[in-house]
C-alpha cells in the first residue's frame, strides 16, 4: 500500500530523514513513536507529498510520487491526513468542512456529498453538530470532524500526526475510539502517537524513529516491553 | 468677508453634489479594479516563481515610491505622446487603479500570510489544487481580515481623488475651483463646503471600519 525506499529529506543543511525504507501493507495499522524533532511529522508529510523528499522513492497504492501536480493531487485524494491542530476551516460549518473536497475534487453533487458527510458524522458521533461552526466545538469534537472530513474523500489510507496531543486528557478517549473503530474496519493507518493503549489494542506494528532513522520496529508488545535497542529503551523509560 | 458670503453655498451645492457623485463613483471603481490587481499581485508576490516575485515587487515599490500626482500626469499627459489618448475620467480611473493595486496587494499579501499554514495544508491534503485551496479556504478567511484595511484604502483614495481636478475630471474639487474662479472669490465658503462634503463620507466610513476592526478582534478571541 505504501512503499518507502531510502527516503531522505533535507531542510537546507539540516538532514532530517536519513534513509527511511519500509513497506506498509493494506489494512495494516502502524504506530510511529520517537523523540520530538526526530522526523516523524516530516515522514508523514512526505507520504502525502506536503514535503518533497530530497532523495528516495515513495509509492502509494501503486502510484509513484513525482513532481507532476496531477499525480500529487491524485495521491492526496487517496491518502487522508489528520493533524495535531485539527485545521478545520473556521469559516465553514461542520458539514461544509466535510463536503467541500468531495464536491470540488471528486465532483460529487451537493446532495451526494451531504449524504456521505452525514453518514460519517454519525460514525464519529457528531450528527447533531452538522450545522455548528468549528469554534463552537470542543477540541475532541473538532478532531472527530477532521477525521470525518478526511474520510469523506474515501481514502485508501489515513495518516495521523499526533492526533490527540493537543487535546485535554478527558477528550483523548473519544478520538482514540473513533480511530480504533476505523482500524477495526480495516483502514490502512499510519499513526504518530505515544498513546500506548491505542498501539497495543489495534497496532500491528510499532516503529521507533530516532534522528531520522528507523531504529527499531516490531509488534507493539515487543517494542514497548522488550525493546532490543538501547535508544528505544532510553526513550521509553522517559515517556512511560 | 461678510456673513452673507456664506449664502453662496445653496447656490453652488447642486454642482458640488454632482461632483461628489463623480468622486464616489470613480473611487469605487478604482478600488474595485485595485482589489483585482492587488489580489493577483499579492498572490504573485507569494508565489514560488522568482521572476514573478521580482516583477511584482518592482511594481509595488515603484508605485509606492512615486507621488500619485506623477502617476496621474504620466497617464493623462504622457501617454498621448505615444499615441494613447484617454478621456479624463478613464485616465483617472486607470492611474488610481494601478496606484491602489500596489497598496491593496500589500494588504492582500498580509491577509493571506495571517492565515495559518495548516489551512492550506489541510486543503491540499484533501486533494485540492493550490488554486482550489486558495479560492475556497484561504482567501475567504483572508478577505475577512482585510476588509478594514481595504476600507481605509477606500477612504485614502476618496480623499486623493481630489487630485483629479487637475486633469479636469468633474469631481468635487474641480467644481470648487471653477466656482471660485467664476465668482472671483468666496474661496472660504466654497472650500469649506468641499471639505465638509468629503468629511460627510469619510467620517461614517471610518466609523464602520473601526467597528469592523473591533468585531474582528473580538471574533479572534472567541
Ligand atoms: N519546514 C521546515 N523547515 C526547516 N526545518 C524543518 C521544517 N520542518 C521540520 N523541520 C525540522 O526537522 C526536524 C524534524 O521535525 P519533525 O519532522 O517535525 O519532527 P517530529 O515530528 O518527530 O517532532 C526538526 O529539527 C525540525 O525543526
Ligand atoms: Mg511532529
Amino acid at each position: 500500500m505504501i512503499e518507502l525506499n531510502d527516503v531522505h529529506k533535507y531542510f537546507g543543511q539540516l538532514h532530517v530523514l536519513k534513509g527511511i525504507t519500509n513497506h506498509i501493507d493494506q489494512g495494516e495499522v502502524v504506530v510511529i513513536i520517537g523523540p520530538s524533532g526526530s522526523g516523524k511529522s516530516t515522514l508523514l508529510r512526505c507520504i502525502n507529498y506536503l514535503e518533497e523528499p530530497t532523495k528516495g522513492e515513495i509509492v502509494v497504492d501503486g502510484i509513484k510520487l513525482n513532481h507532476l501536480a496531477t499525480n500529487i493531487n491524485r495521491v492526496r485524494q487517496e491518502v487522508g491526513m489528520v493533524f495535531q491542530s485539527f485545521n478545520l476551516f473556521p469559516h465553514m460549518t461542520v458539514i461544509d468542512n466535510i463536503t467541500l473536497a468531495p464536491k470540488k475534487v471528486r465532483g460529487l453533487s451537493s446532495a451526494a456529498a451531504a449524504d456521505i458527510a452525514r453518514e460519517l458524522l454519525d460514525k464519529v458521533g457528531l450528527l447533531d453538530k452538522a450545522d455548528a461552526y468549528p469554534r463552537q466545538l470542543s477540541g475532541g469534537q473538532q478532531q472527530r470532524v477532521a477525521i470525518a472530513r478526511a474520510l469523506a474523500m474515501r481514502p485508501k489510507a489515513m495518516l495521523f500526526d499526533e492526533p490527540t496531543s493537543a487535546l485535554d486528557p478527558e477528550m483523548i478517549g473519544e478520538v482514540l475510539d473513533v480511530m480504533k473503530n476505523l482500524a477495526k474496519d480495516g483502514m490502512t493507518m499510519v499513526v504518530v502517537t505515544h498513546e500506548m493503549g491505542f498501539a497495543r489494542e489495534v497496532g500491528d506494528r510499532v516503529i521507533f524513529i530516532d534522528d531520522g532513522k528507523i531504529v527499531e520496529e516490531g509488534e507493539p508488545e515487543q517494542v514497548f516491553f522488550r525493546p532490543r535497542n538501547e535508544r528505544t529503551q532510553a526513550f521509553l523509560s522517559k515517556i512511560l | 468677508m461678510a456673513i452673507s458670503d456664506w449664502l453662496v453655498i445653496p447656490e453652488i451645492l447642486p454642482l458640488m453634489l454632482s461632483g461628489l457623485r463623480v468622486t464616489v463613483v470613480i473611487t469605487f471603481f478604482s478600488v474595485l479594479t485595485g482589489l483585482f490587481i492587488g489580489t493577483v499581485v499579492g498572490l504573485a508576490r507569494l508565489s514560488n516563481s522568482r521572476l514573478l516575485r521580482a516583477l511584482t515587487t518592482a511594481y509595488v515599490e515603484i508605485i509606492r515610491g512615486t507621488p500619485l500626482m506623477v502617476q496621474l500626469f504620466l497617464v493623462y499627459y504622457a501617454l498621448p505622446e505615444i499615441g494613447i489618448h484617454l478621456p479624463p475620467m478613464i485616465a483617472g480611473w486607470t492611474a488610481y487603479s494601478i496606484n491602489s493595486g500596489a497598496y491593496v496587494s500589500e494588504v492582500v499579501r498580509g491577509g493571506i500570510q495571517s492565515i495559518d499554514r495548516g489551512q492550506m495544508e489541510a486543503a491540499r491534503s484533501l486533494g485540492m489544487s493550490w488554486w482550489q485551496a486558495m479560492r475556497y479556504v484561504v482567501l475567504p478567511q483572508a478577505f475577512r481580515n482585510i476588509m478594514p484595511p481595504l476600507g481605509n484604502e477606500f477612504i485614502m483614495l476618496l480623499k486623493d481623488s481630489s487630485l483629479m481636478a487637475v486633469i479636469a475630471v468633474p469631481e468635487v474639487m474641480r467644481y470648487a475651483n471653477l466656482m471660485v474662479g467664476r465668482k472671483g472669490g468666496y474661496a472660504l465658503p466654497i472650500y469649506v463646503t468641499s471639505g465638509l462634503l468629503y468629511l460627510a463620507l469619510t467620517l461614517p466610513l471610518s466609523l464602520v471600519v473601526r467597528r469592523a476592526e473591533r468585531g474582528l478582534a473580538k471574533g479572534d478571541r472567541a
